[in-house]
C-alpha cells in the first residue's frame, strides 16, 4: 500500500495508530450508506424476481432468481475491488479506457448477436455481455480524463465542442445498434461530466437549443420529408405516453396497463393476486417494467421503499462529489451520480406514465447482468472516491 | 501543476452547480412519489377495478368431460356435441317492446310461444345470473344461417357449440351415473366448485356428483384485445390456453350384471337391486326401477318432462337401492340370528318347536304360511324360514338392545358410505326402545311403547323398520366375509384422456365386527339348505341353478300396498361367497315369487362365462361314457 507508507513517512506522528483490518483491506473509509442502498435494491430485486417470474420459463421456476442472484454478487465482488483501486489512476488511462468503449460497442455489429432487431450484446458462455451498458460507466471516466486533461487547451466553444465529439461518438454507435434508452444514458452522461467540469451555462444553453431542434427534426421534420430517423417502434414509444390510450396493443397501450398494474397494488399490495403484472397485461415485467411489479405486488409501501432506496443511493453519490479529493473525481462521481438519476427517472417515470418508452432497465432492480454488473461497478468507483477522499482528509496521502 | 484561473472550477461555482444537481434530484423525486401516491392511493380504487375488468377479455373453451366407463370399460357415458340457441339477457334491447318483439321472434323460430321464452330465460337466469341461457339444444343449420344473416335483429342472440352428455345405452344405470347442469349460485360459494364460474357444467347427481372434480376439466381460455363494445377485435388474440379436457372414470359396474338387473326389475315393477362383491365393497350393478332417461335432465326441459320426472307419483328419480325406506320381511333373520348368537340367546344348536304361530302376550303371531315346521334349529330355521324360531328369539331379546345393536353393527338404518349422493334420512330406521320413546316424547301417536310385540316384529323385518338393498347387502356381506363391514363404492379408478391410471380408489373397510366361524358357517348352511335344496323356501328359483349359492327370501307388508314387498338376497358361490345381490320388488308378493327369480337372473349373469363353460364340459363329459355316471351323481346331489 503505497499511500500508507508514503503517509508514514510524512507524518510519523501518525506511526502509532495501527492499520485497522478494514484499512488494510483498504475498505475502512466506504461509504456504507450508499453499499447498503445497493445491496438492498439487489436483494429486493431477487427478491421481487422470485416471486414475479415463476412461471416465466416452464420447467425452470428460478431461472431469472438464480442469474439475478449470481449477477448480483459478482456486481457486489466488483464494487469491493474497484472500491480499494485508486480511481485515479482511470485517468491516466482514459485513452486505453475510450478506445476500449468504442471499440467494443463497435464489435457489436460486427460479432454481436440480434435479439428483438436490435444488436447490441456479445454472446459470452455465462451471459450476453452488453458493451454499452458498461459504456455508460467508461464513458465518464474516459471523459472526465480529457475534461481534466485539456482544461488549458484551446478556446471554451473548441473545448465544448471537442467533449461533445468525443462523448456523442460512442453514443451514436450505441444509437446506431439501436439501442435509444444507452444512448440516451450516454449523451446524459457527457453532459454532466462537461457541466461539473465548468463548461459555462451558456455552452448548455445553445445545446439545449440543440437537442430541442434535433427532436423537432428526428419526431416532425425527417418523417415528413420521408426519411425517418428513428425505428417506427422507437417513434411510437417515445410519443405515446403524451396519450397513453391511443390504440390497444401499441406501446401506449403497454405503458397504461403499467399505470393500472401500480395503481392496483394500492397502498399495501395484491402480492400473489396481482394479474396485470403476472398475466402479461404489463411486458418486460423481469427488465424494464420491473417497477410494475413491484408497484403491483408490494404496493406504495414496496414501490416507495424502493424508491426511497435510490434517494439514498443518488445522495450519497452527490455527497462524495463535494467530497472528492481532486476534480477528477468530482467530474467522475458527478456523472454517474446524474446517470443514475436519469436512469431512475426515466425508468420509474415510463413505468408510472410520465416518461416516454426508451428501453432504459431500472439499475440494479431490472434482471440483467450487464447492467447489474456495470452499476455496481460505478458504485465501486464511487465508494473509491469517498475512500480516497477520506484518506487524504486523514493526510495518509500525498498528491 | 496550474490551471488558469479562468479554468479552474472554482469552490463556490462547484457547489452552486452541485447545488443544482442536488435540487433537480429532490425535484424528480418529489414527483415521482407524487405521482406514485396518486396512482396508489387516490386512483387505487379505480385502477384496481380496471385492473380486474381489463379491457381484455377471457373466452372461455369449454372443456370435455370426462367419459365414464364400465369395469371392462366399456362406455358408460360420454360428450357429443351440440348446437345450443343461447341468449344473453344482458344485451337484449332495453326498450320492453323491442325485447318483447326479439323473443317473440326468436320463440317463433323455435316453436315457442313469448310467455314460455320468458319462462325460459327466467328459471336460466335463476341458476345461474349473468351466464348466456340455453333456449334450445341441438338446432339445426337453417336456424343458424338465419340468425347469422339477420344478426341485427337478434342481439345477445347467439348459437354455440356446446358439449352435451352422451348416454349410449339411454337408461343404463341412470340412478348410478347421475346427471349434469349449470353450477347454481349456491353451489359457486362452495369449496368443492371454486373458481368456477357462472354456467359451468358440474355433476348433479349420481357419480357425476361425486367424482365432479376429476370428470370436470378445465376449460381453456382464449384471451382477446377487445373494444368498448367487448367485441373482440381482428387479430387481437392474445394468448390462447387450450381446454384441459376432464379423467375418465372408471366405476366397478359389470355391465352384464348391470344389464341383467334392470332388465329384471323392469319385467317386475318397481323395485331396485344392488349386487357387490363381499370381500372389497365393489358395487357390480345396482340399478332402480322404474328409472329415467339422464339426457331429459339436460335443460330445457319441457312441461311434459318436468311432470314425468319430478310430478310423477312412482318417483323415477329416486335410486331406490341406496334411498329406498323398505321394511325387509324374512331377509332380516340372518340379523336376528347373528343378534341371538351373539348374545347368548341361542346357539346354532338350539331346537325350538314351531307348531305353526306363537302367543306372545296377547297377540298372536303366524307363520306366513300358517303351517309349523316343527322342531327346527338354526339351519332349518332358515331353510324353512320358519317365523315361530326368530318370534322366540325376538321375544327373548326385547328387553335387550342386542337385536338393534346387531342391525346396527351390520349396517343397518345408518350410512353405508357408498360414494353417491343421498337425501338426508334414506340411511333408514331400525326401530327399538330408545326410538318408541323419543316418539312418543315428540308426540307421534301411532308409536306405542316398545314391547316384546314390536321386537317380535323387527326380528322378522316388520314393522317400523326402515332399509334399504344396500344396507341389507352390506350386512349379508360383513357376515360372508367374515366379519368385514365393506364400503360400498362405485368409483374404481381415474384414467386420463390417454388411458393412464391416475388414481385408484380403496375406501377400505368401515368397521370390524366378530363373527365366529362357527355362527357364520350356520348361518350360511341355512341360506344354502334355503336356496338349494328340497323344501327351501327359494328352491324353485335355484335348485337347478349349476352354481352352490346361499339366498333368503324376505316379504315384507308395507303400508298402503296391497301387495307385500318381494326380497330376495343371495351370496355367491357356497361356501365362500365372493358376490351378494339384494333384490328387492315393491308389491312383488312373495320373496320367491319376484325377488328370488330376479336374482337368479342376475346371478346368470355374472356367471355366465363359468355357467357356459360348466355345461360345455357337461357336454364333453357325456361324450366320455365311463364318467356319465359321475356326471348323474353330481346332478343328483344338486338336485
Amino acid at each position: 500500500m503505497m499511500y500508507a507508507t508514503r503517509a508514514r513517512q510524512a507524518r510519523p506522528e501518525l506511526f502509532d495508530e495501527r492499520p485497522t483490518i478494514g484499512e488494510r483491506l483498504g475498505l475502512a473509509h466506504m461509504d456504507w450508506a450508499m453499499a447498503f442502498a445497493a445491496v438492498g435494491l439487489i436483494a429486493f430485486s431477487v427478491f421481487t424476481l422470485g416471486q414475479a417470474t415463476l412461471h416465466d420459463i416452464p420447467g425452470n421456476p428460478h431461472y431469472y432468481v438464480e442469474r439475478q442472484a449470481i449477477y448480483g454478487v459478482a456486481g457486489i465482488v466488483g464494487m469491493l475491488v474497484l472500491a480499494r483501486i485508486d480511481y485515479s489512476r482511470f485517468r491516466e488511462l482514459r485513452v486505453g479506457i475510450y478506445t476500449f468503449l468504442c471499440v467494443s460497442i463497435a464489435l457489436v455489429f460486427v460479432f454481436g448477436f440480434a435479439a428483438r432487431g436490435s444488436r447490441r450484446a456479445f454472446e459470452l458462455p455465462f451471459f450476453a455481455f452488453q458493451p454499452s451498458e458498461l459504456g455508460k460507466l467508461l464513458l465518464v471516466l474516459a471523459l472526465a480524463g480529457f475534461v481534466i486533461d485539456g482544461a488549458r487547451r484551446g478556446s471554451p466553444i473548441r473545448r465544448t465542442a471537442r467533449y461533445l465529439a468525443l462523448g456523442l461518438a460512442p453514443a451514436v454507435l450505441v444509437f446506431l445498434q439501436p439501442d435509444l434508452g444507452t444512448c440516451l444514458v450516454l449523451v446524459v452522461g457527457t453532459l454532466a461530466v462537461m457541466y461539473f467540469g465548468g463548461v459555462p451555462w451558456t455552452h448548455f444553453a445553445v445545446i439545449g437549443g440543440g437537442i430541442a431542434a434535433l427532436i423537432a427534426l428526428v419526431l416532425v421534420v425527417a418523417p415528413a420529408i420521408g426519411h425517418p430517423v428513428l425505428k417506427e417502434y422507437q417513434e411510437q414509444r417515445l410519443t405515446s405516453f403524451l396519450n397513453p390510450s391511443a390504440e390497444p396493443g401499441g406501446a401506449g397501450y403497454q405503458q397504461d396497463q403499467s399505470m393500472v398494474a401500480i395503481g392496483a397494488g394500492q397502498k399495501t399490495g395484491r402480492g400473489d393476486q396481482a394479474t396485470q403484472t403476472r398475466l402479461d397485461f404489463v411486458p418486460e415485467r423481469s427488465t424494464d417494467f420491473i417497477f410494475a411489479v413491484i408497484g403491483e405486488r408490494y404496493g406504495f409501501l414496496g414501490a416507495a421503499f424502493v424508491l426511497s432506496l435510490y434517494a439514498l443511493l443518488i445522495w450519497r453519490a452527490l455527497r462524495i462529489v463535494t467530497l472528492s479529493k481532486n476534480s477528477y473525481g468530482i467530474l467522475v462521481a458527478g456523472g454517474i451520480a446524474v446517470e443514475l438519476l436519469f436512469q431512475v427517472f426515466v425508468n420509474v417515470g415510463m413505468c408510472l406514465g410520465i416518461m416516454p418508452i426508451t428501453g432504459i432497465p431500472l439499475p440494479m432492480m431490472s434482471y440483467g447482468g450487464s447492467s447489474v454488473l456495470a452499476t455496481f461497478l460505478a458504485i465501486g468507483v464511487l465508494q473509491s472516491i469517498n475512500i480516497q477522499a477520506r484518506l487524504s482528509r486523514r493526510g495518509r496521502f500525498a498528491w | 501543476m496550474y490551471l488558469r484561473p479562468e479554468d479552474r472550477v472554482r469552490p463556490s461555482r462547484m457547489a452552486l452547480r452541485i447545488a443544482v444537481v442536488g435540487g433537480v434530484g429532490v425535484a424528480l423525486f418529489a414527483v415521482l412519489f407524487f405521482r406514485l401516491w396518486t396512482l396508489q392511493v387516490l386512483d387505487g380504487a379505480e385502477n384496481l377495478a380496471e385492473a380486474k375488468n381489463n379491457r381484455t377479455r377471457s373466452f372461455e373453451i369449454i372443456a370435455p368431460r370426462g367419459k365414464i366407463l364400465a369395469r371392462n370399460g366399456e362406455v358408460l357415458v360420454d360428450n357429443r356435441t351440440s348446437l345450443a340457441l343461447q341468449v344473453d339477457t344482458t344485451k337484449l334491447p332495453e326498450e320492453p317492446a323491442a325485447e318483447a318483439a326479439e323473443l317473440k321472434e326468436l320463440g317463433s323460430l323455435v316453436h315457442m310461444d313469448l310467455e314460455h321464452v320468458r319462462k325460459a330465460l327466467a328459471e336460466g337466469e335463476a341458476v345461474a345470473a349473468g351466464a348466456p341461457i340455453t333456449l334450445r339444444r341441438d338446432v339445426g343449420y337453417d336456424l343458424i344461417y338465419y340468425i347469422e344473416e339477420h344478426k341485427g335483429k337478434f342481439p345477445g342472440v347467439s348459437v354455440e357449440k356446446v358439449f352435451v352428455r352422451n348416454y349410449p345405452d339411454e337408461t343404463r344405470a341412470a340412478h348410478v351415473l347421475g346427471s349434469t347442469g349449470e353450477v347454481s349460485e349456491e353451489e359457486l360459494e362452495e369449496p368443492p366448485y371454486e373458481g368456477l364460474e357462472p354456467g359451468e357444467i358440474v355433476g348433479q347427481g349420481g357419480v357425476e356428483y361425486t367424482y365432479d372434480k376429476f370428470l370436470r376439466g378445465t376449460p381453456g381460455i382464449s384471451r382477446y384485445q377487445v373494444n368498448a363494445l367487448g367485441e373482440p377485435t381482428p387479430g387481437g388474440r392474445l394468448t390462447s390456453t387450450p381446454p384441459t379436457p376432464g379423467d375418465n372414470l372408471k366405476l366397478t359396474i359389470n355391465p352384464a350384471v348391470q344389464a341383467a338387473g334392470e332388465g329384471a326389475l323392469a319385467a317386475r315393477g318397481p323395485g331396485a337391486f344392488v349386487t357387490m362383491n363381499v370381500h372389497s365393497g365393489e358395487v357390480l350393478g345396482m340399478g332402480s326401477f322404474p328409472t329415467y332417461d339422464p339426457t331429459e335432465l339436460t335443460p330445457p326441459l319441457s312441461q311434459a318432462q318436468v311432470d314425468n320426472l319430478f310430478r310423477n307419483p312412482e318417483d323415477p328419480l329416486t335410486n331406490r337401492a341406496v334411498e329406498g325406506l323398505y321394511p325387509t320381511g324374512s331377509t332380516f333373520k340372518l340379523i336376528t340370528a347373528m343378534a341371538s348368537l351373539n348374545s347368548g340367546v341361542s346357539t346354532p344348536e338350539t331346537r325350538i318347536d314351531d307348531p305353526g304361530s306363537i302367543t306372545i302376550g296377547e297377540q298372536k303371531f303366524e307363520d306366513s304360511e300358517g303351517v309349523g315346521y316343527g322342531d327346527v334349529d338354526l339351519v332349518e330355521a332358515l331353510k324353512y324360514s320358519s317365523d315361530v324360531y326368530f318370534y322366540t328369539l325376538g321375544d327373548e331379546m326385547w328387553q335387550t338392545n342386542d337385536l338393534q345393536d346387531w342391525a346396527h353393527r351390520l349396517g343397518i338404518g345408518r350410512s353405508t358410505g357408498i360414494d353417491l349422493p343421498q337425501a338426508e334420512g334414506s340411511e333408514g330406521l331400525v326401530p327399538g326402545k330408545q326410538w318408541a320413546e323419543e316418539e312418543i316424547a315428540a308426540g307421534n301417536e301411532f308409536v306405542e311403547p316398545w314391547g316384546p310385540g314390536q321386537n317380535v316384529q323387527l326380528a322378522t323385518g316388520q314393522g317400523y323398520l326402515q332399509t334399504d338393498p344396500l344396507e341389507m347387502a352390506v350386512a349379508y356381506a360383513t357376515v360372508a366375509n367374515g366379519g368385514t363391514v365393506v364400503t360400498p363404492h362405485l368409483g374404481e379408478e381415474i384414467e386420463d384422456p390417454a388411458g393412464r391410471v391416475l388414481k385408484e380408489f380403496d375406501p377400505g373397510p368401515r368397521r370390524h365386527v366378530h363373527v365366529d366361524p362357527a355362527y357364520r358357517a350356520a348361518i350360511l348352511e341355512g341360506l344354502h339348505e334355503a336356496a338349494q335344496s328340497q323344501g327351501g323356501t327359494s328352491c324353485s328359483s335355484f335348485c337347478e341353478f349349476p352354481i352352490e349359492v346361499g339366498g333368503k327370501t324376505g316379504t315384507a307388508e308395507r303400508v298402503g300396498h296391497a301387495y307385500n314387498q318381494s326380497w330376495y338376497l343371495v351370496l355367491a358361490p357356497y361356501p365362500n361367497p365372493q358376490i351378494v345381490t339384494a333384490v328387492t320388488i315393491e308389491e312383488g308378493g312373495f320373496g320367491a315369487e319376484s325377488a328370488a327369480p330376479a336374482a337368479k337372473e342376475i346371478l346368470e349373469a355374472y356367471f355366465g362365462h363359468q355357467l357356459k363353460e360348466e355345461a360345455e364340459e357337461e357336454t364333453e363329459t357325456e361324450v366320455g361314457i365311463g364318467e356319465e355316471e359321475a356326471v348323474l351323481e353330481e346332478a343328483g346331489e344338486v338336485g
